[in-house]
């Protein structure tokens, strides 16, 4: 340590990137003025110049965070050095702020990121909760308001793809006896983009908002104000993230498998990896054009969606929906992949059906391809359209049914404990099957005519994300902690978080769904009081606090576990998965040093005599 | 075995709890449709499918908690089995069979809220930001409320003058999104079937007032309408600035000017005639008989300063050439 030089401000990257991109806003702004004059127009006009010159800015992000340095050194032919991580002369925290490509770093680079947004998130969800605590407005304008729940929607899928991108970039390498992933460069880059990305989404809030929701429906959104652009440009951005992310899980789970790892021998977390990823690599791309298609409505006055030019405004909805609906099983696989992969280990027993749970992940990719339309139900699109749609849907319901059978299967007869990663694991179990099964009536077109834009949906797919993402994403933190820190969190800590967050969830959603049947509309500042809802919002409403101080109370214990918590043992779960038998801290080359063969199957807990793998150098460690 | 019957015994405890505790808990407003009945029918049955199925899953998963938790030093590990494939097809066929099945019941139930009666009579739903217009074209005339006489089917062609809006009553159930565009218009039947006030709410995000867009919806005995329809028809009475102001009450002008002064979406009438406005070009100009008769028929043609981010409906395109010249005499007697 006393050899690291002290920290300069302007050696870390993110300072850089941010730097940079301010920077490279304003010359993108002056260049944009500068063409507009040279062909006869008048040099300002707010939405064009804004727009290019954030475009820019983001591209000057990655210049100034590094992100490109090495590729610019290939394209003239220089020799980069394989260095991995960040320069090695800054302290230890230091290397978070600037590139890396080490998958690890990366990772947690994804997870805090994750958590930071994930509380900005939640905290625009508690500004317009209290608003809607009781009728009338109190304290926010109706445009405000509709600003926030469309913020609150998009930076929290934003939060998600985040802490998605960090389980899989940090454990998939490790799960499946890989040294890092296979495009390092590439993957540094999908991480660092989200940086400007998240900045211009939220850099709405200062360009007058979007009073469209985070779905943005034209012709809403063709008229909404300059904020508009900021969130299709920065939703443009995170998609590409999510883009390059996908292939690289892909191509390092097809190319670098340990010796004797065939693909039903790989810990059950990287099958609903690569399913998230086939998506991911593959739908996301809608989204961005159906965001591209109403930006150049926008700009260039192209009508695609503008009905008094000949648009279409369903078309959108479709092409929108085409990713947004896959998009929930990319939000929820990877959680689901986490409950298979945690329950196991304190059951002390073998996950029950391995090969259906992988499958079904890969089921639900892909029957989720065909499913879109059902948020269209009542929008008037072709008629004929709605009962095709209503059987497709309803088949997701078979591959989801055959997870919660098989982790039924799998706590069936076994030695049960209740440590904190386990509560999380089971209150996922239960808090997706409320989502899970408030999904068909959605599904039938007949009752959806009811249910649709209503609290109830609002309920349903919260449901959805906290049992497919939030607890099996927080089941994570808790469960890799001391192998990530080398420290033990605080157990009591971790167990006030799930005794509040879990039941202050039931509630929350439980009131959600009542008042959604009884009328009350999705994404509304203000409600009628003479329904009387107001008792029914305001226990909503402190649900909704309740959850958000268990959620202080998880970032305190893991704030002060990492400063001062006990040492923990190197494999403390006792579980069979390769990256337990490292030593901790995980070496910066994973497994150089610690090559293994696999040997037997993932999940053989109970078993005299089979072993996952064999490690030469595992015993020698710990 | 003694574990899964004491299971059996949870699992059919719980959903008979569950499934009778939703059922007489009220989840649903008063039903006040013909349509809303298969809605409702086909809601029960998901509501005790979600019962048993909740009432499964949890009842395995709290039985195993207790009966399977790991005794204080007990370091051993659970049965070891690894799966079963005939149960496993069982939980994928019979899930199957089920969803197809709800399907079906599905496809049924939305054939019954189409179900046409060839007696019905037409009404277009007009949706502006942030108000809805209602025309009786079989009559004739326009409303701001929408007024149905009960047991009898209305045709709704629901169509738009700017941004997505939908169209939802809770006590009828159905919802149908109102579409801008030529071509685009949708259709909604609903039959009433208990006469009483009810409020239409616009289910779809609408801009900026979207939590206000409500209108007045009031099924009627037959023979009331059939009233209410004969004086709407004669037309109002009086001079033309009566007039005026009963159409601009039936076209809904006042859902963006306010008469008092006050700002609403769009300028105040008080004292609009005669006054000089700016435009957004900074010329000026004169509000007379020939400029309002322009902004009634072409309201994007001049645009007063501060409303460059209002769209004012095409609604001139439905009046006739007098109306228009009530309401232009109407607006003149508030700057008397």
């Amino acid at each position: 340590m006393n050899e690291k030089k002290k920290v300069n401000f302007l050696t870390l990257g993110l300072v850089r990137g941010i730097i940079f991109q301010v920077v490279g806003a304003l010359l993108g702004m002056g260049f944009t003025m500068l063409i507009r004059i040279l062909i006869g127009l008048p040099a300002w006009n707010a939405e064009p110049v804004w727009v290019s010159g954030m475009f820019v800015g983001v591209i000057a992000f990655l210049i100034g965070v590094g992100a490109f340095s090495d590729w610019f050194k290939w394209a003239k032919g220089e020799e980069t050095s394989d260095h991995h991580s960040a320069d090695p002369s800054l302290p230890g925290w230091a290397k978070y702020y600037s590139i890396s490509f080490d998958h690890k770093v990366i990772g947690i680079q994804y997870g805090i990121t994750s958590i930071l947004v994930l509380g900005l998130a939640g905290t625009f969800a508690l500004i317009f909760r209290t608003e809607l605590a009781a009728a009338k407005m109190q304290f926010l304008d109706l445009g405000t308001f509709n600003s926030l729940i469309g913020l609150h929607g998009i930076v929290m899928i934003a939060a998600i793809l985040l802490g998605i991108g960090a389980m899989s970039n940090y454990l998939v390498p490790l799960m499946i006896g890989a040294s890092d992933m296979a495009f390092p460069r590439l993957n540094a880059f999908a991480f660092w983009i989200n940086v400007p990305g998240a900045l211009l989404v939220v850099s709405s809030l200062f360009f007058g908002g979007f009073d469209t929701g985070w779905t943005a429906y034209p012709p809403l959104s063709a008229r909404a104000p300059l904020g508009m652009q900021m969130f299709f440009l920065g939703v443009y951005v995170i998609g590409l993230s999510s883009i390059l992310g996908s292939l690289n899980i892909i191509v390092t789970t097809i190319r670098m498998r340990a010796p004797g790892m065939n693909y039903f021998r790989m810990p059950i977390f990287v099958w609903a990896s690569v399913a998230t990823s086939i998506i991911g690599l593959t739908a996301t791309q809608f989204i961005a054009l159906s965001f591209q298609m109403v930006m150049f409505q926008r700009l260039l006055g192209m009508g695609f969606f503008d009905p008094g030019n000949g648009g279409n405004v369903i078309l959108f909805q479709h092409l929108f929906w085409f990713y947004s609906h896959p998009a929930v099983y990319v939000f929820i696989l990877p959680g689901l992949g986490m409950i298979s992969e945690i329950l196991p280990v304190f059951s002390r027993k073998p996950l029950f059906g391995y090969k259906w749970i992988a499958l079904s992940s890969m089921a639900i990719a892909l029957v989720g391809f065909f499913v879109w339309a059902h948020h269209m139900f009542t929008s008037g699109m072709a008629e004929y359209l709605r009962v095709p749609f209503m059987y497709s849907t309803m088949l997701v319901a078979v591959p989801t049914g055959v997870k919660f059978f098989s982790w039924t299967g799998t706590l069936w007869r076994g030695k049960i404990s209740f440590p904190t990663p386990m509560l999380f694991t089971l209150g996922a179990i239960s808090v997706f099957l409320l989502g899970g099964l408030t999904g068909p009536p959605n599904a039938t077109v007949a009752t959806d005519l009811h249910l649709h834009d209503t609290y109830w949906i609002v309920g349903h797919f919260h449901a959805t994300m906290f049992g497919g993402f939030m607890f099996p994403f927080f089941a994570a933190i808790y469960y890799w902690f001391p192998k990530i820190t080398g420290k033990m969190y605080n157990e009591a800590a971790g167990k006030w978080h799930f005794w509040l967050m879990f039941p202050a969830f039931y509630v929350q959603s439980l009131g959600q769904m009542r008042i959604g049947l009884l009328g009350m509309r999705r994404r509304i500042a203000d409600y009628d009081p003479a329904l009387n809802f107001d008792f029914s919002h305001l226990i909503i409403t402190i649900a909704g606090f309740v959850i958000f101080t268990s959620v202080v109370i998880f970032v305190v214990n893991i704030w002060r576990s990492v400063k001062r918590g006990e040492v923990a043992a190197s494999n403390p779960w006792n579980s069979r998965s390769p990256e337990w038998l490292l030593p901790t801290p995980i070496p910066e080359h994973n497994y150089a040093d610690h090559p293994f063969e696999v040997v037997g199957e993932p999940y053989d807990y109970g078993l005299e005599d089979a072993p996952y793998i064999k490690m030469p150098s595992a015993s020698a460690t710990d | 075995m003694k574990h899964f019957v004491r299971v059996a015994i949870l699992v059919v405890v719980l959903t008979v709890l569950l499934g009778f505790g939703l059922d007489n808990m009220g989840y649903m407003p008063e039903l006040a449709s013909v349509q809303g009945a298969a809605i409702d029918d086909l809601f029960r049955k998901h509501v005790w499918v979600i019962s048993f199925l909740f009432s499964l899953i949890m009842g395995f998963m709290l039985y195993s908690f207790v009966a399977f938790r790991k005794k204080p030093g007990d370091d051993g590990s659970g049965d070891h089995f690894e799966g079963n494939t005939s149960l496993e097809i069982v939980w994928t066929i019979v899930p199957l069979f089920i969803v197809l099945y709800f399907a079906y019941l599905g496809a049924e139930a939305l054939a019954e809220t189409r179900r046409a009666d060839p007696n019905a009579y037409n009404i277009t739903v007009v949706g502006s930001q942030w108000s809805w217009r209602f025309d009786y074209e079989d009559f004739g005339f326009s409303s701001t409320e929408l007024r149905l006489p009960v047991d009898r089917q209305a045709l709704l062609l629901l169509t738009s003058t700017d941004v997505i809006h939908s169209f939802w009553v809770p006590e009828f159930r159905l919802k149908q999104d109102a579409l801008p565009g030529e071509g685009m218009e949708r259709e909604l039947r609903v039959t009433p079937t208990i006469v009483g006030d009810y409020k239409l709410r616009c289910a779809e995000l609408c801009g900026l007032e979207h939590a206000y867009m409500l209108s007045d919806v009031i099924v009627m005995e037959v023979s009331d309408f059939e009233a209410w329809v004969a004086e709407q028809t004669e037309g109002p009475a009086g001079d033309g600035a009566e007039r005026g102001e009963a159409w601009a009450q039936q076209f809904g002008c006042q859902a963006c000017h306010s008469l008092d002064g006050s700002d609403r979406i769009g300028p105040t009438w008080l004292g609009l005639y005669e006054s000089i406005e700016t435009l957004v070009d900074g010329s000026t100009v004169v509000v007379d008989d020939a400029y309002l008769i322009e902004s009634i028929l072409d309201p994007q043609a001049t645009i007063v300063e501060g409303y460059e981010n209002v769209v004012m409906p095409p609604t001139g395109a439905s009046m006739t050439e007098e109306q228009i010249q009530d309401i232009v005499e109407f607006i003149e007697s508030l700057s008397e």
